[in-house]
């Protein structure tokens, strides 16, 4: 696809489409290094996911702008580059106005620039195709990131700490209540058997995912 | 993507360019946020302390409250108030890194390396009477190194909190040294036992003592760092020949 078609179903397939039927987590397995690092809080995996799907979204754009200019021996550092000023420029405006948040995601926003998700994105899709095409592109691959973290972070706050977004739902015994907590769902390899049980869950919906066996 | 695009020259130019208006986004947004992003990590800080002060409340006017707090200088080997030049931008931390202004430390508990030999700590006081002492202390947890305060009564023994504000331990884990209810067990503990000497420390299976607080459960380096930083920051490498020094009742050192 050379020209950009811009037609409503075209755009809602690659926003949609990312989120179940080619999840970039679930199905591409890119992107597990934050999804296991910033879930142990579903409000920290809210704002990791509005980051990387506004980075996403306009480091796509941006590259789909220029790709018929930047030279093909340079394309990963153009990329890199604007990907990591989108970045910083992100970071920075956590910082100004969540800092309590920003605080505690610390280096992982920072992180954003490694993820293969917005990297992939820039050179599989936004160097072939149109800006808007590739802006949406980003959104639908960032809310495919997006809806593995927060299922991730319900399951792992909720049993961990007894909460959902700071509010008690079990009330742990650490807090003089019942319910003792799971520390192991505390950990980031946890996130490592809820995202497998995931993947094995969006697998037994759509076989068509399955890999074939060798 | 034509084949012109990979000439010498045009890869110089557009690498020269995108690194321009890559810089100038960058470096535009964090100057024009710069003055939002201190104002918030001060208030932060601030609040730490009146939480650290047993003087936080939710929905109290952080500044205000501030007010009533009086930050000195002391210079921890002879236990002396001194002025520094600039107490506005005075930066503990970026002291302790710089070789003129800090200390290597020989007995390294806390596991900081240096340490700065000017302190920053904050009294609040009733007229010239101290009522309460705000000391900074740091040191290293499992992952992080953790920042904190520590808030004594007039009587230089009698805990009145603590609090940190900013540490990188695992959430639930070493991460409920923010455990409010872990927070409240702090105050009225006592620094000395009855022989005098420093014994202000987490324990495991329960504290029975006054100068004793249950360790965090699931974070042994956590809990380990933490008394290490008490013992170097209380004893007498750190805040110990101030306290000594310090006349409560005229607020001098």
């Amino acid at each position: 696809m050379t020209t950009a078609t811009l037609d409503a179903k075209e755009i809602k397939s690659v926003i949609t489409s990312p989120i179940a039927d080619n999840n970039p987590i679930a199905l591409q397995i890119l992107g597990v290094c934050s999804a296991l690092a910033v879930t142990g809080k579903v409000e920290t995996a809210l704002v990791m996911s509005v980051a990387l799907t506004v980075v996403c979204a306009f480091s796509n754009l941006l590259i789909s702008v220029i790709r018929s200019q930047i030279p093909s021996s340079i394309r990963i550092i153009v990329q890199m580059t604007i990907i990591a000023s989108l970045v910083i420029m992100v970071d920075q405006i956590l910082k100004a106005f969540v800092y309590e948040t920003a605080k505690q995601m610390a280096v992982y926003v920072g992180l954003i620039i490694t993820n293969c998700i917005v990297m992939g994105r820039a050179e599989a899709y936004a160097m072939k195709n149109g800006p808007v095409m590739s802006f949406f592109d980003g959104v639908g691959n960032g809310l495919g990131y997006s809806a593995i973290l927060v299922a991730v972070a319900v399951v792992r706050e909720l049993f961990g700490s007894g909460s959902i977004l700071g509010f008690t739902i079990l009330s742990p015994i650490n807090d003089g209540g019942w319910y003792p907590t799971n520390g192991l769902l505390l950990l980031p390899p946890s996130a490592f058997f809820i995202i497998g049980f995931i993947i094995w869950a969006l697998r037994t919906w759509k076989p068509a995912q399955v890999e074939e066996t060798n | 993507m034509s084949a012109n695009n990979d000439t010498f020259f045009k890869t110089i130019i557009v690498a020269v360019a995108l690194c321009l208006v890559c810089s100038i986004l960058v470096s535009g947004t964090a100057i024009s946020l710069k003055e939002q992003q201190k104002a918030n990590a001060s208030l932060d800080k601030k609040k730490n302390i009146l939480v650290a002060a047993n003087m936080y409340q939710k929905d109290i006017d952080i500044s205000e409250a501030f007010k009533n707090f009086e930050r000195r200088f002391v210079d921890l080997e002879t236990g002396k108030f001194v002025e520094v030049t600039n107490p506005e931008s005075f930066d503990q931390r970026q002291m302790a890194k710089d070789p003129d202004n800090s200390i290597a430390i020989e007995k390294d508990e806390a596991k900081i390396n240096r340490r700065s030999k000017v302190a920053s700590i904050y009294l609040v006081k009733d007229a010239d009477k101290v009522k309460t002492i705000i000391l900074p202390i740091h040191g290293s947890g499992l992952f992080s190194t953790l920042y904190g305060f520590v808030a004594l009564e007039a009587d230089k023994q009698t805990v009145v909190g603590l609090k940190f504000y900013e540490h990188g331990e695992t959430p639930g884990l070493g991460g409920e040294v923010d455990n409010l209810k872990w927070l409240a067990s702090w105050p009225g503990k006592k620094l000395l036992d009855a022989n005098g000497k420093l014994a202000l420390s987490l324990v495991k299976g329960g504290a029975s003592k006054d100068t004793e607080i249950d360790a965090l459960s699931g974070a042994t380096m956590t809990t380990d760092g933490i008394n290490n930083m008490l013992s170097y920051w209380l004893g007498e490498d750190g805040f110990g020949p101030f306290l000594a020094r310090l006349d409560v009742d005229k607020g001098e050192a």
